[in-house]
């Protein structure tokens, strides 16, 4: 129970619920942020359009390389709302089926970087020592080179298609989980909670899966809320480019380099693209900036 | 001091070999033959064999990484098997086209991210301020590549008041080379027509490239403007009754540029990737269309040069970053 001494003077924000319970607490400070709402919303709404988006298009069998040349470079009319490309596909339906897409890979590629980045991160920060010394020098290594090009060279290498571009952005993406867990963790290193589990005899691996790593999560959600956007501009990069994602499969990045010859006869093709993928990544990065505010009180100004 | 620069060199060559290793046995160890791609489908086994030999490549991995170290100390990059020239005199060629859009691009964002920053901290959480932060998430959120594409849709094609594409008018001369960036070019030969065409051909790339030093710039200024307009020698200076835009532009800016310029040494990365698209889009010939052309013909050589070099000048920067942040702030000392 707690017992309010304050009352709320007109003007101000209404107080936190009674009960602090944490999730509540979230949503009351979610909802003091009208732009992190905004974003929920986009998210949401973007997540709907790209786990049942591709079921409700009009012209599904757009999603390959299907043709309908009569109705090419057709401006946007009541059939095709959006619009068709140069072989008549319609831009709306594909626009829709390539959200999921990159939600797929942005995804995936958070996932193995944090595999790969969070363990390395937690060893590093737990052991200290020559390990922590190789494996934060490796992080250099892959920090020192833009994403872009490192993951460019990757794909290049490994072969373009969707897969081998998710195992190339998520290869030069976790050397940022490594570091953000490893700062964690040393911080975490020094505090009671593990000094106790230490004295009852908790081992290291012990100490670190269930007492240190549960405490990084918060940080770990924030940076991964920010991330996703910047996972999916990096992938329709590499779309754009030719070495990720590869045509007739409808990817932002390739349908925006498609329609980017189109640019004289049908805006449209490379423009609606871009406007879901902007979309989507402001989405994500409101939402991310609000989760900052709400789960890393420290950094609030 | 001497030592801290000593110890930041060392850790430097660690990254850069570090680097070297990486980008040479992602180019070696991954599937994709680079010999097979440049033979062509019709090639011969024997001549096959013929080229492998002829660029090292039938000797064993140490040894090849070996002899490209070795290479490379002698300041030679390796030649392409593609193109069939050497990649240093070509990046040599290129890069100083991609630096004069990094620096434009950086100098942009510095121009309009203060200001906007500054607005933004004057009215903190009122509506110009919430403004600034939309619009900042909204400058990294951009595809900048989509951006491109969206301001040759405007300027070039519906108004045409830009170029479409490329560095310079094809029909004129550029600049003689002094430098290789053919604004400073212009400039320091006092030709002043070609400074005039040059930035034409600069400005929709370099915009485009700045949004994300803009954003974060914008959003740096802003917090440590808050920062010191909160301190104690603000408030005696407003009590002192100093007007509050002498007080802002004169004394809580100056303290607050401190970081905006590390977070310029920070973007000139963020900014030299977005490079790698941005030319593509506007046939600019510099390192990042490059890059793309050689990925694309699966051509390693070029793309570790390129990726060596890039990883040179970020590093580069980053030690000139920290050394004015050494210079400038006398309360930071580096231990360690």
């Amino acid at each position: 129970m707690t017992i309010q001494t304050s009352f709320p003077r007109s003007g101000s924000p209404p107080p936190p619920p009674a009960g602090n319970k944490s999730l509540r607490l979230a949503l009351y400070r979610l909802r003091q942020s009208p732009l992190s709402v905004i974003g929920l919303v986009m998210v949401v709404f973007i997540l709907f359009a790209g786990v049942i988006g591709p079921e409700l298009v009009p012209f599904p069998e757009d999603a390959t390389g299907n043709t309908r040349m009569e109705a090419r470079l057709t401006a946007p009319n009541e059939t095709y709302v959006l619009g068709t490309d140069d072989v008549g596909r319609d831009v709306f339906s594909r626009t829709v089926i390539a959200t999921r897409t990159s939600l797929v890979i942005s995804l995936v590629v958070l996932a193995i970087a944090m595999l790969i980045g969070i363990p390395l991160g937690a060893i590093s920060g737990f052991f200290g020592g020559w390990v922590d010394e190789v494996i934060m020098r490796i992080t250099d290594i892959f920090l020192t080179v833009p994403a872009l090009l490192l993951a460019m060279a990757m794909a290049a290498a490994l072969g373009s298609g969707m897969v081998n571009a998710m195992v190339a952005i998520a290869l030069v993406w976790w050397p940022g989980y490594a570091r953000l867990t490893r700062g964690q963790v040393l911080s975490l290193r020094e505090r009671e909670f593990i000094e106790a589990t230490r004295a009852l005899g908790g081992g290291r691996w012990h100490t670190i899966f269930r007492h240190i790593l549960p405490n990084t999560l918060s940080a770990v959600i924030v940076k991964a809320s920010m991330d996703i956007g910047f996972a999916i501009l990096v992938a329709a990069g590499l779309g754009y480019i030719g070495v990720g994602v590869q045509a007739p499969t409808p990817e932002w990045g390739v349908m925006i380099s498609e329609g980017r010859g189109l640019l004289r006869q049908a805006w449209w093709a490379s423009i609606v693209p871009g406007v879901a993928m902007f979309t989507t990544v402001l989405g994500f990065n409101l939402l991310g900036d609000g989760l900052r505010d709400i789960l890393d009180p420290k950094t609030r100004r | 001091m001497v030592r801290f620069v000593l110890q930041r060199l060392a850790l430097t060559l660690v990254v850069l070999i570090g680097l070297s290793m990486l980008t040479f046995f992602v180019a070696r160890i991954i599937p994709a033959d680079p010999i097979l791609l440049a033979a062509g489908p019709r090639a011969s086994e024997a001549q096959i064999q013929l080229l492998r030999e002829r660029y090292g490549y039938d000797r064993p991995l140490v040894e090849q990484y070996v002899r490209y170290m070795g290479d490379l100390l002698r300041g030679d990059l390796g030649t392409s098997v593609v193109l069939k020239r050497d990649v240093g005199p070509d990046l040599a060629r290129y890069f100083p086209a991609t630096l004069e859009l990094v620096l434009a691009a950086l100098l942009i964002g510095v121009l309009l991210g203060v200001p906007l920053g500054l607005v933004a901290a004057v009215y903190r959480d009122r509506l110009p301020d919430q403004i600034s932060r939309v619009f900042s998430l909204g400058m990294v959120s951009i595809p900048n590549f989509w951006l491109a594409i969206v301001l040759q849709l405007i300027l070039a094609f519906t108004l045409t008041i830009l170029p479409f594409t490329g560095r310079f008018d094809r029909l004129l001369h550029p600049p003689p080379t002094l430098t290789g960036m053919y604004t400073v070019d212009a400039l320091l030969t006092l030709n002043f027509e070609a400074f005039g065409t040059a930035l034409r051909y600069m400005i929709a790339p370099a915009f485009c490239l700045s949004l994300g030093a803009l954003a974060t710039i914008a959003r740096t200024v802003r917090a440590d403007l808050l920062d010191v307009l909160g301190t104690d020698y603000i408030r005696t200076a407003r009590a002192v009754g100093i007007p509050t835009s002498v007080l802002i532009l004169k004394y809580a800016l100056k303290n607050a540029s401190l970081n905006t310029l590390t977070q310029v040494g920070l973007f000139f990365g963020y900014t030299l990737t977005g490079s790698v698209l941005v030319e593509n889009i506007f046939s600019w010939p510099g390192i990042g269309n490059y890059a793309v052309s050689a990925a694309l013909t699966k051509d390693f050589v070029p793309l570790m040069g390129v990726t060596l070099l890039t990883g040179f000048a970020i590093v580069l920067v980053n030690i000139v970053t920290d050394f004015f942040y050494l210079v400038l702030d006398p309360r930071i000392k580096y231990t360690s």
